[in-house]
């Protein structure tokens, strides 16, 4: 097998925008009839190498063979003739046309000059059949599962393009009888010698279905091996980089570990997104949230704060049941809430330093109670100085800030509100390192103060340094709890690579 | 429980069918092939615009221009008529040119400068309106002969009724453009682009020449509806067929198609200019109604239809939902 000749191969191919390198020498061979898992944490350069192989990008430098000859994909049409396919995360195909139509779309086959749909449907009918799909391929393909609209997204991309699947998180939203059916398919198409680049966030759909890992990160290649016999330990701490530097610790106030909890969560979960899980959380306290990217640690935030709706558990706020339904009922619980993408989710681009920061806080008096003027230029000079935040003028339009200063910002607009409970989404995510450590002197800071803060961050180095206990997720379950000496990168490391599904602790 | 997506369609053929028993019941002489005549031939230059309305709502736009379109090209033809000896199958030739590259320049600008529809068509109704102005402010009859002989074709359906040119001209329309959209390419094209662009555009659909064409198709079949508005008026007027494309609009929308686009059906805003028909003609009917009581009429089908429509969008998701784990679960078991 190995030395055949492989069926994909990129030999040093690297790629930079606006000057900043995503993607740097990176070599990645794929075989026909083999399962290719690429992983890496966020930014590893994950995507920028799918899109350079499935034609979205252009690569700057290096070279991509398919079956030894050089290939030059336009865009991502001209890939899928070539042989790529790609099946995303979020299935793009269209719901409202029919699943016949789906499959069809652009090559419908033809009859005196107008689509042959009786002939569409006989051949869509034959295509599904291959996987053992029996569906009605004249129902709008909205009426189907996302499993299943994965499968028909998938038997598109081979009947076009035939020789490389690429599953960009194909798992991402399914729950396990939906992964086993897919695995299925998958295994059939190894099978029949297509080579499958597989992308998940998920460790042991990785070790069930790939034969080898290719490991990125910081845009660079880690390693390939595999995946017989690879240890998890070995996997995880290739992803996310051994810290070699003793960790460093802030030293805790043993009393505070004794006082009531602010925050109580009890079974609370959501199918599908988190299995019920407990924590408490106490003022004057930093509770950290590790696990790799799709672990569900976001959506853990975003239950706390009523983003999603759970639908088991409770939470109580020092002592009393809340029913979080929404945002706005956590806000008025005193909690506030940075959420991991500042660009989307938090800042408002081309609005002012100034009307950034007292958004949160005019939201939380109700638009009758305006801020006056004075009052909202105090409230940002306030922060401006309070926080740092390097701006020539409180009146500059925040896009035009570093992301450090970005951060601080909607750290700022947060704080205005005076939240008793505090969850940092990523804080120091896509920030310089000046910043960076600004950041969290600041968590530190608001924790000495009194606030509870529950902080999520990939940098388990950060997090060991300032959380005052630490909670595991994996595969959306919390596989352990970390308390005083426990707290480490090895010990956060051992639990995330933690094996089996029933959710034993490390 | 097959395909949800008839139930707009069905809804509007029993407001029809209801509509028109409620009209017989009353006035028991409006079941007649003469009132079903005259219902198909005033409504023709509005049902042929609704058809690329439809087009273009179904991918997810909307063309403001249509009724200006129609006033210019009564107006070109008026004054070309009058001031030249050109034949009038020439002049309509020429306008339909000029009509389509107006809407193919429109869908230029709505793809390439990624530009809102309802701004550039909005543009593009004050530039054929006053295009019109500038050619003429007056309204100009029409005497060419030839134009007498057109407006004497019919044919004559048993009980009287007469099916004239441009009801027929319509009624050919609407057949054609129910081929276009369930049987060609780019008819299934018009449905991604309406469905999901970014989707649309990775699958392949040539989202450029799609959209270009969309807004063509909108301004051929404006312009024809404008030589059909001059057949029905013998006369070109600048201040003509203003508001037609809210008409135009209206009827797709009862008709069942999605204003968001990705669902509908041509049929459908054929049902929806016959409810707008059955409506005029129960007020010329009774004599006494204002004629108004169309517009309100209309404004509650509408209210009606955008209601039902997103009741229908919340139960099939609310559906799908639930079907989620059943469906997977068996697709496990099968596979």
């Amino acid at each position: 097998m190995a030395n055949a000749q492989p069926l994909l191969s990129v030999r040093g191919v690297s790629k930079a925008f606006l000057g900043v390198s995503a993607l740097e020498n990176v070599d990645f061979t794929l075989q026909a009839g083999e399962v290719h898992a690429l992983l890496g944490e966020n930014g590893a350069g994950k995507s920028t190498l799918i899109k350079i192989i499935t034609g979205a990008y252009r690569r700057d430098e290096g070279e991509v063979l398919l079956e030894g000859t050089p290939i030059h994909p336009r865009d991502v049409v001209d890939a899928q003739k070539l042989g790529i396919g790609t099946v995303y995360q979020e299935v793009n195909l269209l719901t409202n046309l029919t699943v016949a139509e789906n499959l069809f779309l652009g090559r419908q086959p033809k009859r005196f000059g107008l689509t042959d749909v009786r002939e569409m449907n006989r051949r869509s009918r034959a295509i599904l059949d291959t996987y053992g799909l029996d569906i009605d391929v004249t129902a709008p393909l909205a009426n189907f599962s996302v499993a299943i609209q994965q499968v028909v997204a998938i038997a598109r991309a081979v009947d076009i393009s035939g020789k490389v699947l690429v599953l960009d998180e194909p798992t991402a939203s399914l729950d396990a009888h939906e992964v086993e059916m897919l695995f299925a398919v998958v295994r059939q198409l190894r099978a029949r010698g297509m080579g499958i680049i597989f992308i998940s966030h998920f460790l042991d759909q990785v070790y069930e279905i790939a034969d080898s890992i290719t490991v990125l990160r910081n845009g660079r290649l880690i390693d390939t091996v595999p995946v017989a016999g690879l240890d998890r330990l070995k996997l995880v701490s290739m992803m996310l980089g051994r810290q070699l530097e003793a960790d460093i610790k802030r030293t805790i106030d043993p009393n505070t570990a004794k006082s009531e909890p602010l925050v109580s969560l009890r079974g609370l979960g959501k199918r599908g997104s988190v299995d019920p899980l407990d924590l408490d959380i106490r003022q004057g306290e930093v509770v950290g949230i590790a696990g790799l990217l799709g672990s569900g640690r976001t959506e853990t935030a975003q239950l706390v704060f009523g983003i999603e709706r759970a639908d088991s558990g409770t939470i109580s706020v020092g002592g009393a049941p809340v029913n979080m339904t929404s945002p706005r009922k956590a806000i008025s619980q005193g909690f506030a809430f940075c959420p991991e993408d500042r660009k989307t989710d938090g800042i408002v681009g081309d609005l002012s330093v100034r009307e950034n920061i007292i958004f949160a806080l005019q939201a939380q008096r109700g638009w009758m109670r305006p801020l006056s003027r004075s009052e909202q230029e105090a409230l940002a000079d306030r922060y401006i100085a309070a926080l740092d935040i390097r701006t020539s003028d409180r009146e500059k339009p925040i896009k035009f800030l570093s992301g450090g200063n970005q951060q601080k910002v909607l750290l700022a607009r947060w704080l205005a509100t005076n939240p008793r409970f505090l969850i940092l989404d990523e804080p120091t995510r896509g920030i310089d390192v000046g910043a960076h450590a600004e950041i969290i002197r600041l968590i530190i800071d608001l924790c000495e103060r009194g606030m509870a803060l529950l902080v999520i961050s990939s940098e388990l180095g950060e997090l060991v340094g300032y959380s005052s206990r630490i909670i595991v997720l994996r595969d959306r379950k919390m596989v352990s709890e970390l308390t005083g000496d426990e707290i480490s990168t090895d010990h956060i490391m051992k639990a995330i690579a933690s094996h089996g599904a029933t959710g034993e602790a490390a | 429980m097959k395909n949800s997506k008839y139930l707009p369609l069905l809804a509007t053929f029993v407001v029809f069918v209801l509509g028109y028993v409620i009209c017989i019941s009353v006035f028991p002489n409006m079941l007649s092939t003469r009132v079903a005549g005259n219902l198909l031939t005033d409504n023709a230059f509005l049902g042929i615009t609704a058809v690329g309305m439809t087009f273009v709502i179904l991918s997810g736009g909307i063309d403001l221009s249509v009724g200006s379109v129609i006033a210019f090209t009564g107006v070109f033809l008026s004054v070309i008529l009058r001031d030249t000896s050109i034949h009038p199958l020439a002049a309509f030739a020429i306008v339909l040119v000029l009509t389509t590259a107006f809407g193919a320049a429109m869908g230029g600008v709505i793809f390439f400068l990624d530009m809102p529809p309802f701004i550039v068509t909005l543009a593009g109704m004050f530039l054929a309106r006053g295009i019109s102005y500038l050619l003429t402010t007056e309204s100009v009859p029409i005497t060419h002969p030839f134009y007498s002989t057109l407006q004497e074709i019919y044919i004559r359906m048993p009980g009287g009724g007469r099916l004239t040119l441009i009801a027929m001209i319509m009624l050919a329309v609407f057949a054609l453009g129910i081929i276009l959209a369930q049987r060609t390419r780019f008819g299934t094209y018009v449905y991604a682009l309406g469905g999901n662009l970014t989707s649309a555009q990775l699958m392949g659909v040539p989202v450029a020449k799609t959209t270009i064409g969309i807004y063509a198709l909108s301004g051929f079949l404006a312009g024809l509806s404008g030589i059909v508005f001059s057949l029905y008026t013998s006369a070109g007027y600048s201040l003509a067929a203003v508001g037609v494309e809210l008409d135009a609009i209206a009827a797709v929308v009862i008709g069942g198609t999605l204003l968001t686009g990705g669902y509908g059906f041509v049929a459908g805003t054929f049902l929806g200019i016959c409810i707008q028909g059955l409506i005029q003609t129960y007020i010329v009917f009774d004599g006494t109604l204002s004629s108004w009581w169309t517009k309100i009429v209309i404004g509650l089908l509408l209210f009606g239809f955008i209601a039902l429509q997103r009741g229908l969008m919340w139960m099939s998701e609310r559906s799908a939902r639930n079907m989620r784990h059943a469906s997977a679960a068996a697709q496990a078991s099968g596979a």
